[in-house]
């Protein structure tokens, strides 16, 4: 067992017993703090895998997070009110249905996006993401049916089969399950052919080619995963938060996602769980402190980014597996 | 009246366009020269109008104003080019867009904490208050004029600055060969500073210009970020040709699509309908016409040659 491997063992234990110690000490807000934790770490692991693996700079990553979560907030309004979707296909409040839509929608916006963005390279994809995360922000500002600006509520959270999920704790296990299998579905695809060549488009694109394999297919393949699984976080995310509005959507938010990648450590398979749970902290202990938190923040980030490259994980457990 | 009307947005498009170019110029002046890509560049353009708002409201002077936000988003931009973004140079872009994003943590909250939450206003000076006549029967803000004017002036000036002076000369020569002008004795870490803080006036005078049509306040520079990213990308990274014509082109897409749109849909469906769904299109709008031109020219329309 390697270090890093330690590690992450060890961060996936931390993560799963704080909650239930806290739930145990009757400390719900905690064990809410933790989903977040682990709702975030889901985005960024979706991020991760376009980002770290692929080495594609996506700055738009909020849009699919927000897709995802519009999807239940969206199906699970017209459940609410029990009024057709459209065609007289009524809404749901079963999460299973929720993630599956949220994670089609997300997959069918990322292709177009993809195919147009992967044209380009460099300063220019991430310019153009960040373009087109704006363009559905924008919309999703202008278009009244739902909440606009506002945003949307899901009045009762949506149901699980067999669990409460209004209780913060089985909640919690559930998006947990959910992220250990994205990190175990991370590593499968790292390991897998696919996850061979797409590390080969990252360090050398026309090498990639010239061996018989097209590099825009494989970055295309792996931006639409990547989005599925980033679109499955946001519908956890408005289930969490009871809410959904155009704030997912916003730049920040795909700023944040790169943050929590960056704090972790870039392509490492804990990276973005060890990010979520560094960020998360330091919101809550910053802002517990001081009402300019994010003026600290900021200050923190640029400290890391200048002096402690490699972030977290590239701290304590050395060289990063790849260069 | 419809002519009027028409010419009214026209002007306003060519307006916000002005405006944009103010900002894609330093944006695309410092991508161009070392190959950075700032975020924080909306912070500029923030403090920019903070500076002109406070000191107008200290002196009585909108022209006081406008000098103290240029040396004040010149200042700020020198400062952080010595102390961070000089680190960043040979960083790659991911590391690029956190640190700039980590200051623009910093800048907002700073701002915020000097400051406070709530928006300042900033008055249209005195000799340029009042309104001209339009052909057609309509009457047009003198000021709005006054800030396509010096957009003119502005972009002949950098044309001037880059093309005919010395100054220009190394920025050209920065572009195509660092290290082969650095061979030559050029210090070219003080004409980095040069043209980041030249970047970040610039990015102040749209600031202080725009804070008298808006309010002044912390976020004020994010909105305008994207768009001018967006003017870069159409443009060509790196070219102020390009970073002109992008501005004006998002700048009456922009405007007009918000105008038109509503009305053209008004045609084919009810009017409530038509005016929400021509709005949510129009929001949409420069970024379709951005897809389409990078779909046929991904390097934007005047790339430049590196």
């Amino acid at each position: 067992m390697t270090r890093e491997t330690a590690i992450n063992l060890l961060l996936a234990a931390l993560l799963l017993a704080l909650p239930l110690i806290a739930a145990g000490m009757g400390e719900p807000f905690y064990v809410t703090l933790a989903t977040r934790v682990v709702v975030l770490a889901l985005a960024a692991v979706g991020l991760n895998l376009a980002l770290g693996l692929g080495g594609l700079l996506s700055f738009g990553h909020a849009a699919f997070f927000g897709l995802g979560g519009y999807a239940a907030g969206i199906l699970a309004t017209h459940a609410f009110n029990a009024e057709p979707l459209f065609a007289g296909i009524p809404g749901t409040t079963s999460m299973p249905l929720i993630w599956l839509v949220a994670i089609a929608v997300a997959g069918l916006v990322a292709l177009p996006i993809g195919a147009i963005s992967l044209r380009t390279t460099g300063v220019y994809f991430i310019m153009i993401t960040l373009a087109f995360a704006q363009m559905i922000y924008y919309f999703a500002i202008s278009w009244p049916a739902y909440g606009g600006e506002d945003g949307l509520s899901i009045y009762v959270r949506n149901s699980f089969p067999g669990l409460n999920t209004a209780q913060p704790l089985p909640y919690f296990l559930i998006c947990f399950v959910v992220l250990m299998a994205a990190l175990l579905a991370f590593r499968l695809i790292e390991g897998s052919r696919f996850g061979s060549a797409l590390q080969a488009a990252r360090q050398n694109g026309v090498r990639l080619a010239a061996v018989g394999i097209p590099p825009f297919k494989v970055r295309l393949v792996a931006f639409v995963l990547s989005a599925m699984i980033t679109g499955l976080a946001g519908a956890l995310y408005a289930d969490l938060n009871r809410f959904v509005g155009p704030s997912m959507l916003s730049w920040h938010m795909s700023g944040e996602l790169m943050v929590l990648i960056i704090l972790g450590g870039k392509g490492r398979l804990f990276g973005p769980v060890a990010g979520a749970m560094i960020f998360v902290c330091l919101e809550y202990v910053l802002g517990g402190i001081t009402e300019r938190w994010q003026f600290f923040l900021g200050l923190i980030l640029l400290g890391i980014v200048l002096f402690a490259r490699g972030g977290f994980l590239g701290l304590l457990s050395g060289k990063p597996r790849h260069v | 009246m419809f002519t009027a009307l028409l010419i009214e947005q026209l002007l306003n498009g060519l307006q916000l366009g002005v405006m944009l170019f103010l900002m894609a110029a330093g944006l695309t002046l410092i991508f161009g020269v070392m190959g950075l890509i700032n975020l924080a560049h909306g912070s500029l353009y923030m403090i920019g109008a903070f500076a002109c708002a406070v000191v107008a409201s200290a002196t009585g002077s909108f022209w006081l104003g406008l000098i103290a936000s240029l040396a004040a988003a010149a200042g700020v931009g020198a400062l952080i080019e010595v102390a961070v973004i000089r680190r960043l140079y040979d960083r790659d872009h991911l590391d690029q867009v956190l640190a700039t994003f980590a200051l623009i943590l910093i800048l907002s909250e700073g701002a915020r904490w000097l400051f406070g939450s709530f928006p300042l206003y900033l008055d249209i000076p005195k000799l340029l208050q009042g309104a001209v006549p339009l052909p057609g029967g309509g009457q047009y803000q003198l000021y709005r004029l006054a800030i396509i004017a010096v957009g003119i002036v502005v972009a002949v000036g950098l044309y001037l600055l880059i093309s005919r002076t010395r100054l220009g000369m190394r920025i050209r020569a920065g572009e195509s060969d660092r290290e082969m002008i650095a061979a030559l004795g050029v210090d070219i870490s003080t004409l980095y500073t040069v043209v980041f803080a030249l970047g970040a006036a610039l990015a102040g005078l749209a600031g202080a210009l725009v804070g008298a049509l808006q309010s002044v306040q912390v976020g004020m520079g994010e909105p305008v970020l994207i768009l001018a990213f967006v003017v870069i990308v159409i443009g060509g990274i790196g070219s102020i040709k390009g970073a002109l014509i992008g501005a004006v082109i998002v700048g009456v897409v922009d405007t007009m699509g918000r105008f038109l749109l509503p009305s053209l849909l008004a045609l084919t469906m009810p009017a409530a309908q038509a005016t929400t769904i021509g709005a949510a299109l129009a929001s949409m709008l420069i970024y379709v016409v951005m897809a389409l031109i990078l779909a046929f020219r991904p390097s934007g329309l005047f790339a430049a040659q590196s």
